[in-house]
């Protein structure tokens, strides 16, 4: 069915691109240069359509395109100002909603929600801030869950799975109390290697590896010196 | 009855089936009360389950509970007409006679209250549902008579009377709820006799059926309006078997509690419509998801199956056509508006919680069990099974040639007489609240929180889906009440039923709500109301499903038919006025240390 010799023809904010069948809006659009914004996306995952940030407009409908399948013939508004005003509301929401303490926290230049903020310019969110209690909470031996910072993007939901294909993380209760949490037993059988990659998925600093921190130091970090989305959109002439 | 017996059996009878993990739950819930810990372990071990899968699904729904919820388990309705009927003083009646607050239990743990959204029942508020069991029309009265059999532990079943009409008196129902059935209509109400729809339908071929009811213009009636031939035609298309017929009767839009009447009075129309569905979709099962505040009536539903098997309108060979069988079951919800939302109602129906799912792929692709599904509304399938029984022709005198046939409305608030009301499409507002008795009211609430708030000034509008499309909730609202009341209570309910997925709805509707406390105290400018409509329309527009796209309405839809509420309540004088008050903030310490702030820091 899906035909890899087959190109769809769509446009971005006018640009001619090419995608093939079985690809999202956000792939194609990639492959073509061209940066859409995301965050709750990772590579090789499941698709979850949490963060919106990725929202574009197609024939005056909304739509997010990590999840939207590319179809022939899309015109697709990416690079506007009221999208990009919404993506930076979306951002400020995930800002005022949690507790994110930038300087303090050891994802600060790694971290894709601070990276977004930057691309943005945001300085001070539109919103007030919420200031919510949360814990930071002991996962079994292995990590700790700093809920301040979980924004809920089900990355580590849909990424980290246990040797026999269990969820690790799950999410609980809704609206404005839903939070990430773990089975422990299966959080402390997590190997080494898989509980540093449960970290290094999570976009902020939520997941956290116990007894390890700052290995790279502040400053040469992944965002610390290129935007995030310069992988995309190549070297600002 | 609770079941009583060790933990070991209860899950002996259930296969090892991550399906089934909703009834499971259930099942302890009503057997401990809770879900405790050693539960949750026992039923991720037996399901090949993790805990969090368990203990997520025990969070999200409304009657479960990780902690004692209480021997008997008061949920109380508190959506908008249950608290214009009263329901603040019940609720304080329920707090003096138990002797705990909302949201606690009881220190011997025996009960335990806690409010709930629409149980379905707004046209005989206030109302709860106690252990599963309804009780209507609560008084202060009534509330001492149940809390003191509560205390000596009695069976409720016996307060629940007067037993309602029709249905709701006979057993196994045997319930309060009156039927309130105000006009009957052509469609929904005029006699049917069983097995009609099902023999017209088998002597057409499928295509035949698609054909007939895509000729008739049968356009969803849950709200949306989608084309409900359509529907079956994607899913007959679709290459992949088994297909489903799913019927949505989790109606959780606050003010509508139509599909309850027909769930009481019609379910062997509805049955037989599901029937109908499956002919026409080549599907051979049908699942029926019932929402949890409606289980009382499991057991006739279960009756009637049984009855309809028996007269072969369902099973093998149905109306001695070979090759047409069907059959359904029933799965009970528990508790979440947002199942109502057909993609969120298959995860639910799946066992899991009840979260939407990405769409595309819809469900006529990738629905129940990942398999080709269609998802109707209650007042759909019935619907179909008239138009089998009557033909197109005479559904399409019904109505309005864009929106034909009738629709059942379920009226409420401030009205004489409240209930249930089939009418023809194109109906004017005013000429139904003249049948239902609600003249001066100042505004109609169309379609329930996510529908639209009408004034005076609309009440020509006709209801249509090329007007006033509505799922049937209809709430007048009359000359007394503060609309910013009805807002509130609106936010409020989408706040408490979002679930939490994506990022605006879940942190947005909060803010929206902020911003509203702001202006409506009257610390509001025009930038503050110009900042409302803004966030409201990034929450609507980047939503990832129906509830969170309609969760800004009630603050929108005011917004534009009643924006000299809105303008009186700003100042237009002031750049900025501050949201923080320092005395409130300081409140607390300065009331314990019998200390007063000077004047000057009141600014």
């Amino acid at each position: 069915m899906n035909d890899t010799s087959v190109k769809i023809r769509f446009t971005v904010d006018g640009k001619e691109c090419f995608g093939k069948p079985g690809q999202t809006i956000l792939e194609a659009a990639r492959e073509n240069g061209v940066y859409i914004p995301s965050l709750c996306r990772y590579e090789g995952f499941v698709p979850a359509g949490s963060c919106r940030i990725c929202t574009v407009r197609v024939g005056g409908r909304y739509m997010s395109a990590c999840t939207q399948p590319l179809t022939e013939g899309l015109a697709v508004e990416n690079k506007v100002p009221d999208l990009e005003d919404m993506r930076k509301a979306l951002i400020e929401m995930l800002f005022v909603e949690g507790n994110h303490l930038c300087p303090s926290c050891e994802k600060s230049g790694n971290c894709e929600l601070q990276a977004l903020a930057y691309r943005y310019q945001m300085l001070v969110p539109r919103f007030p801030y919420q200031f919510p209690v949360r814990r930071v909470e002991p996962a079994g031996t292995k990590i700790l869950l700093e809920h301040n910072r979980c924004i809920k993007c089900l990355r580590c939901v849909r990424g980290v799975k246990s040797r026999d294909g269990r969820n690790v993380f799950g999410p609980l209760h809704r609206s404005t109390d839903k939070k990430i949490a773990v089975d422990r037993a299966l959080a402390t059988k997590l190997p080494d290697d898989q509980a540093l990659k449960a970290m290094e998925r999570c976009p902020v600093g939520s997941i956290l590896k116990k007894e390890v921190g700052f290995a790279v130091p502040i400053g040469r970090r992944k965002y610390d010196k290129r935007p995030i989305g310069s992988d995309v959109e190549g070297p600002k002439d | 009855m609770p079941w009583k017996g060790p933990f070991d059996a209860l899950l002996a009878r259930y296969p090892k089936d991550a399906s089934r993990l909703i009834d499971i739950v259930r099942d302890v819930q009503a057997a401990l009360g809770h879900v405790p810990p050693k539960a949750v372990a026992a039923i991720a071990a037996k399901l090949g389950l993790s805990t969090v899968d368990v203990e997520g699904v025990v969070t999200f729904y409304h009657f479960f509970s990780a902690a004692p919820a209480g021997t008997y388990a008061v949920y109380l309705n508190t959506n908008l007409v249950s608290e214009m009927k009263g329901a603040a003083e019940v609720a304080a009646a329920f707090e003096k006679e138990a002797g705990c607050a909302f949201g606690m239990t009881t220190s011997d743990g025996r009960i335990g209250l806690y409010k709930t959204s629409c149980i379905g029942m707004n046209d005989q508020e206030p109302s709860a549902l106690i252990n599963g069991i309804v009780f209507t029309k609560l008084t202060k009265k009534k509330v001492k008579e149940i809390v003191a059999a509560m205390k000596a532990g009695r069976d409720l079943r016996t307060l629940a009377r007067p037993y309602g009409d029709g249905a709701n008196r006979s057993n196994p129902v045997r319930s309060m709820v009156r039927n309130n059935i105000r006009k009957k209509g052509p469609v929904l109400f005029a006699p049917f006799s069983s097995g009609t729809a099902v023999k017209k339908a088998a002597a057409l071929s499928p295509e035949e059926v698609i054909a007939e009811v895509k000729k008739a213009n049968l356009l969803g009636r849950g709200g949306a309006g989608f084309p409900t031939g359509l529907k079956w035609d994607f899913c007959r298309r679709e290459t992949r078997t088994p297909r489903y017929v799913v019927c949505n009767a989790d109606e959780g839009e606050p003010g509508t509690f139509k599909d309850r009447v027909i769930l009481t009075e019609l379910p062997h129309l509805l049955f037989e419509g599901m029937a109908v569905a499956g002919y026409a979709i080549g599907a051979a099962e049908g699942v029926l998801y019932l929402r949890s505040e409606y289980a009382y009536l499991r057991a006739h539903l279960e009756k009637v199956l049984a009855t309809l098997r028996a007269k072969k309108v369902l099973g093998r060979s149905i109306a001695g056509k070979r090759g047409f069988s069907f059959d359904i079951t029933i799965k009970v919800g528990a508790g979440a508006y947002v199942c109502g939302e057909e993609s969120a109602l298959l995860e639910s129906a799946e066992g899991k919680r009840g979260e939407p799912r990405d769409r595309p792929p819809f469900p006529v692709q990738f629905g129940y069990n990942g398999l080709p599904t269609t998802v109707n509304n209650v007042e759909t399938l019935c619907a179909a099974a008239r138009i089998l029984e009557r033909g197109s022709m005479w559904f399409r005198s019904l109505g309005t040639p864009k929106s034909t046939g009738t629709k059942l409305l379920s009226v409420s608030g401030d009205c004489k007489r409240p209930g249930v009301y089939e009418v023809e499409f194109g109906l004017a507002v005013q000429r139904l609240l003249e049948m239902a008795g609600g003249m001066d009211a100042q505004a109609v609430q169309v379609g329930g929180p996510s529908g639209q708030c009408i004034p005076r000034g609309q009440f020509d509008r006709r209801i249509a889906f090329e007007d006033l499309a509505t799922g049937g909730s209809f709430i007048v609202i009359g000359p007394q009440r503060d609309l910013f009341d009805v807002v509130r209570n609106f936010m409020d309910f989408f706040i408490e039923e979002s679930c939490g997925w994506c990022v605006p709805c879940r942190a947005g509707n909060p803010l929206l709500k902020r911003k509203l406390e702001k202006i409506v105290g009257g610390k509001g400018t025009a930038r503050d109301l110009a900042e409302i409509e803004a966030w409201g329309k990034v929450i609507r527009n980047t939503s990832r499903c129906g509830l969170g796209q309609t969760s800004p309405n009630p603050i929108l839809t005011t917004i534009q038919n009643f924006r000299e509420l809105y303008e009186a309540m700003i100042d237009r004088s002031a750049e900025f006025i501050s949201e923080f008050d320092l005395g409130q903030a300081v409140q607390a310490a300065t009331s314990i240390t019998g200390q007063t702030l000077p004047e000057s820091h009141h600014e």
